[in-house]
């Protein structure tokens, strides 16, 4: 006979000294474990339901403008600042985690209408409807800690006087060159008080630059004759150009896949163009109710954040046709400018207001540092919910956000109108001849022509 | 030969990574949505790599190995004595081997914590005990001078239900009451559903009681309406509470319906004892005619048919089956993996001695008996999982792990409609409600029906000349071509479709080359 019985002896199983970790053993059979799929499900939904407890997006508002806010710049090179210009001509540099001026750069006559910052993070450059573009040199970080200094003021390193108004401007990415938007589009360099280049391509108004993040030398523009052209430095003239039915508010390039682009146009929509290929958006990206101002990507490529004129910040998915969240309060009024922070966890917003919002990227983001456990647990909840993401109970909880009553009115209303075109559309294809009107897709349908 | 280990661990290890892969993986090659798809297939790898992953710790990680008893020569394992085996063990375990013998108050019913480390025990004659089973310390003993039937653990050791003569109490572990719930009635048998916080309990007027231990609420109380029964067993794969009643039928109940799930018939006379394999397929009914049935539950069919009384029944962790009547314990065991039982050992108490409950006792090789003389313990090599989570039940939790891991389980609790036969179906898509063509045959017969109706219509009598029979009959004529114009109508829209594509199939042949036209694709009827 050879028999054998499960014997524990309790000092194999538990700690040896008090200090000692409680020693944690694993048996993943299934049968051990019933009903697990009700388990994860009920810890969906719990996680879920939190995540709606715990969804409080805004974190402050950084007040000292006279005016609205205009125009905003990252500083590449530091985490914690944020240039902003309002209409008056006033520019500020903000130290986000004390949410106080850091210093300012009086000089500009009319509104401040363009900022960029260089990579290096040294120069700032600036444009304005007084027809003047001035350079500042960028305070050093150990003047930023010091928050005593409130009333800091600094001169421009240079001011180059122009013979137009300036609508924006943008700097290249590692180099010395940097374009404005106004009559045309003037390249400079930053010793030399004249453009080095200028391009011109139709007679209307340029209204937002961007430089390309992957290739220094290409940029895109946006016109108010509705056109958004794609430049290149290296060539003489004008690349390609696209024209659309509405005119399109600002424009910013995807920094992980640096041939993708998002418009931001007046229709309401943002669309994402292949640069290579613009007889289509790749995506349109509905929600708001009102023109989109701006746009800025996450430096993560994932997704990007919009401001729009009707008084809400929204948060997209770069591939996801609807917003996954809207920021709005009840001070904040049309919102101009927008920027994801450079470690993509906040979004600053300035608006009609003279105010700068700051907003968490993920509105029930725990902040601070996370213990391993705790973070594991969230990646765990984070899993399930994606798990169980499509079930109705979890869909609803998740998806519902809370509207103000002229959004929520204005969103119907659009979906009422939207839908009767539909309708209209599809009655007059069935009652022409068959082939006479062949159904366009939104990703065309907005486009008028592209041309080389 | 080392190709043959290979072969042989590799065999070994697709038994294991099966087990964890929880059934077959979706069918992505119907999907035509090639985003979804990728979605998808990215998934299947991420189940296929965990599957490995649990099974690989398994084989490797797991502290300790499970018991067994192996009969050599012409010995037969059911012959082997519990002394001998307790001559063979070590000293710890043959600690696990004792007779309590309290011939007052018995017989006793006894409870094991899900972690098997604490035993509650209930004479019949009011002596309510909670023990430790690992110092074998008694933590409190205490007599509440009535009939008590059944006892109960709730999710932890601190609390314990005792179903008394008149009602339901609920009992701290110092033996403070702290509850008494009037609302069950006299309580014949309780049940504990861990993952929901439910009680549940039938009582002598056959009413099925659930009630919410967390919330005080009663979730469900429904008459069974099938007789006196004190046979009740909860099937811990989906929480389903069966019954055993005396027409011979076993129901099963879930607390949202007042309809049970399901209502098999097992037994020619009474069910005498009900019990679930932790797999949830496999259940054993015990019924007066001497008969022990094991079923499929997926088929709700019998697999094997036993001969032999069982008053109490159990399915250990590993699946033995150990059945008791009179002073005899017998076990039977599942060795040829086709879920076809036969001896594996068995126990004679002394004479006399009535078993009145057998538990296999969670994560140890052990068969707890109460009896009318006591209680006792016996050896069951091979009955117990071997290795436990620390996370799921602790045999050796501190009081610290104990307050969490309560904080967890509340969080986790389940809400009662999550009970139902399949609990994987949950989070899946329910499927479409095709609307059936009916047959040619369903609709004449309800085209004759219109007709018929049809006809059956009283004509009103008319005065003067508008009452002809000729009139009459033409009116009827009318209204049966009235009823039946809609069915003719569909018909011959239906022809006329099946014609247009006949033609459309017939051009399609007849523009190929007459060499190609057998090639064509045949009609799909």
């Amino acid at each position: 006979m050879k028999v054998k019985v499960i014997s524990r002896s309790t000092d194999e199983f538990t700690r040896e000294r008090s200090q000692d970790l409680q020693r944690v053993f694993r048996n993943f059979d299934p049968n051990l474990r019933t009903q697990e799929k009700a388990v994860e499900y009920v810890r969906a939904l719990n996680s879920a339901k939190l995540e709606k407890i715990f969804a409080r997006p805004f974190v402050g508002a950084m007040d000292g403008h006279i005016d609205a806010i205009s125009c905003m710049a990252k500083n590449p090179n530091h985490l914690k600042g944020i240039f902003s210009g309002s209409m008056d001509g006033d520019i500020r540099l903000w130290d986000i985690a004390s949410r106080q001026t850091v210093c300012q750069f009086p000089g500009h006559q009319g509104a401040v209408r363009g900022l960029t910052a260089s990579t290096d993070g040294r120069i700032l450059v600036s444009c304005g409807t007084d027809c003047t573009v001035r350079l500042w040199r960028v305070p050093v970080a150990t003047i930023m800690e010091s928050n005593d200094s409130s009333d800091n003021s600094a001169k421009p390193l240079a001011v180059f006087v122009w013979k137009n108004a300036f609508w924006a401007v943008d700097h290249q990415w590692d180099g010395e060159l940097f374009a404005t938007a106004g009559a045309q589009v003037d390249i400079w360099d930053h010793n030399r008080s004249q453009p080095v280049n200028s391009f011109e391509w139709g007679k209307d108004t340029v209204i937002s630059v961007r430089f390309n993040p992957g290739e220094p030398n290409v940029l895109a523009t946006s016109a108010s004759d509705r056109s958004i052209t794609i430049y290149d430095l290296r060539m003489s003239s004008p690349a390609r150009k696209l024209i659309m039915r509405t005119k399109t508010n600002s424009i910013c390039w995807n920094p992980m896949e640096p041939m993708n682009f998002t418009a931001a146009n007046e229709d309401c929509n943002c669309y994402s163009y292949d640069a290579r290929k613009l007889d289509e958006a790749k995506c349109v990206h509905k929600d708001h109710v009102s023109a989109v101002m701006d746009i800025d990507y996450s430096p993560t490529g994932r997704e990007f954040v919009t401001g729009s004129y009707d008084r809400t910040v929204r948060i997209f998915q770069y591939n996801g046709g609807h917003s996954r969240e809207i920021y709005h309060t009840k001070r904040m009024q049309r919102v101009f400018c927008v920027k994801f922070s450079c470690d993509a966890s906040y979004v600053i917003s300035g608006s009609d207001d003279t105010n700068l919002r700051l907003w968490k990227a993920k509105a029930s983001e725990q902040l601070g540092v996370l213990l391993p456990r705790e973070r594991k647990k969230h990646e765990y909840l984070e899993a399930v919910k994606n798990r169980y993401k499509h079930l109705p109970e979890v869909k609803r909880i998740v998806r519902h956000r809370h509207l103000p009553k002229p959004i929520y009115k204005a969103a119907s209303l659009r979906r009422i109108m939207t839908e009767a075109e539909r309708r209209k559309e599809e009655r007059r294809r069935a009652h022409s001849a068959p082939g006479s009107m062949p159904k366009k897709a939104l990703r065309k349908k907005r486009i008028i022509q592209e041309v080389e | 030969m080392l190709m043959d280990l290979y072969t042989e661990n590799s065999d070994e290890m697709d038994t294991k990574i099966k087990k964890y892969l929880r059934g077959e993986g979706a069918n992505l090659e119907v999907l035509k949505d090639k985003k979804l798809k990728g979605q998808l297939a990215a998934r299947e790898e991420l189940y296929g790599k965990s599957a490995k992953a649990a099974a690989k710790a398994e084989k490797w990680l797991m502290p300790s190995e499970g018991g067994y008893l192996e009969a050599e020569g012409i010995e037969k394992t059911w012959r082997i004595k519990q002394e001998s085996i307790a001559r063979e063990v070590d000293i710890l375990s043959s600690k696990n081997q004792y007779d309590i013998v309290l011939p007052e108050l018995g017989p006793y019913t006894l409870d094991f914590t899900s972690s098997g480390r604490y035993m509650a025990v209930a004479g019949r004659k009011g002596h309510l005990a909670v023990i430790d089973m690992k110092n074998m310390g008694l933590i409190k003993e205490f007599q509440v001078r009535e009939t008590v039937r059944d006892v109960v653990f709730l999710h932890n050791e601190l609390f314990f239900a005792a179903a008394q003569k008149k009602y339901l109490y609920i009992y701290n572990r110092d033996g403070t009451e702290l509850h008494c719930l009037k609302e069950h009635g006299p309580v014949l048998k309780l049940q504990f559903l861990k993952n929901h916080f439910l009680l549940a309990s039938i009582n002598k007027f056959s009413q099925l009681h659930y009630q919410d231990v967390t919330t005080g609420e009663m979730v469900g109380n429904y008459r069974t309406g099938l007789g006196r029964s004190d046979v009740m067993q909860v099937n811990p794969f989906n929480s389903v509470v069966a019954l055993g009643h005396s027409n011979g039928t076993v129901s099963m109940w879930k607390p949202t319906s007042a309809a049970p799930l399901v209502k098999m018939l097992c037994h020619r006379g009474p069910v005498s004892a009900v019990a679930f394999h932790s797999n949830g397929h496999l259940m054993a009914t015990a019924g007066m005619e001497r008969k022990i049935k094991l079923w499929d539950l997926r088929k709700f069919e019998v697999l094997q048919t036993l001969t032999g009384h069982a008053k109490t029944m159990d399915f250990s962790q590993k699946g033995l089956l150990a059945t008791a009547t009179g002073s005899f314990v017998q076990i039977l065991g599942d060795f040829s993996a086709s879920q076809n039982y036969s001896r594996y050992m068995g126990h004679s108490m002394a004479k006399g001695y009535q078993i009145r409950k057998v538990l296999f006792r969670p994560y140890e090789d052990v068969l707890g008996l109460g009896h009318s003389m006591g209680w006792s313990s016996i050896l069951i090599p091979g009955s117990g999982e071997p290795n436990f989570d620390s996370w799921v039940a602790n045999p050796f939790e501190t009081s610290k792990q104990r307050k969490e891991k309560e904080i967890r389980s509340l969080l986790d609790k389940l809400p009662p409609e999550t009970i139902m036969l399949d609990p994987t179906k949950i989070g899946t898509v329910r499927p479409s409600r095709k609307k059936e063509q009916p047959t040619k045959q369903e609709r004449e017969a309800e085209m004759e029906a219109a007709i018929a109706a049809a006809k059956d219509i009283p004509i009103k009598k008319k005065t003067k000349g508008r009452n002809k029979p000729s009139k009459k009959l033409r009116k009827r004529q009318e209204g049966v071509e009235r009823a039946k114009r809609p069915f003719l109508e569909q018909q011959m829209d239906e022809e006329e479709s099946s014609k247009k594509k006949r033609l459309k199939l017939n051009e399609e042949e007849n523009q190929l080359p007459k060499s190609l036209q057998r090639f064509a694709r045949k009609k799909a009827t």
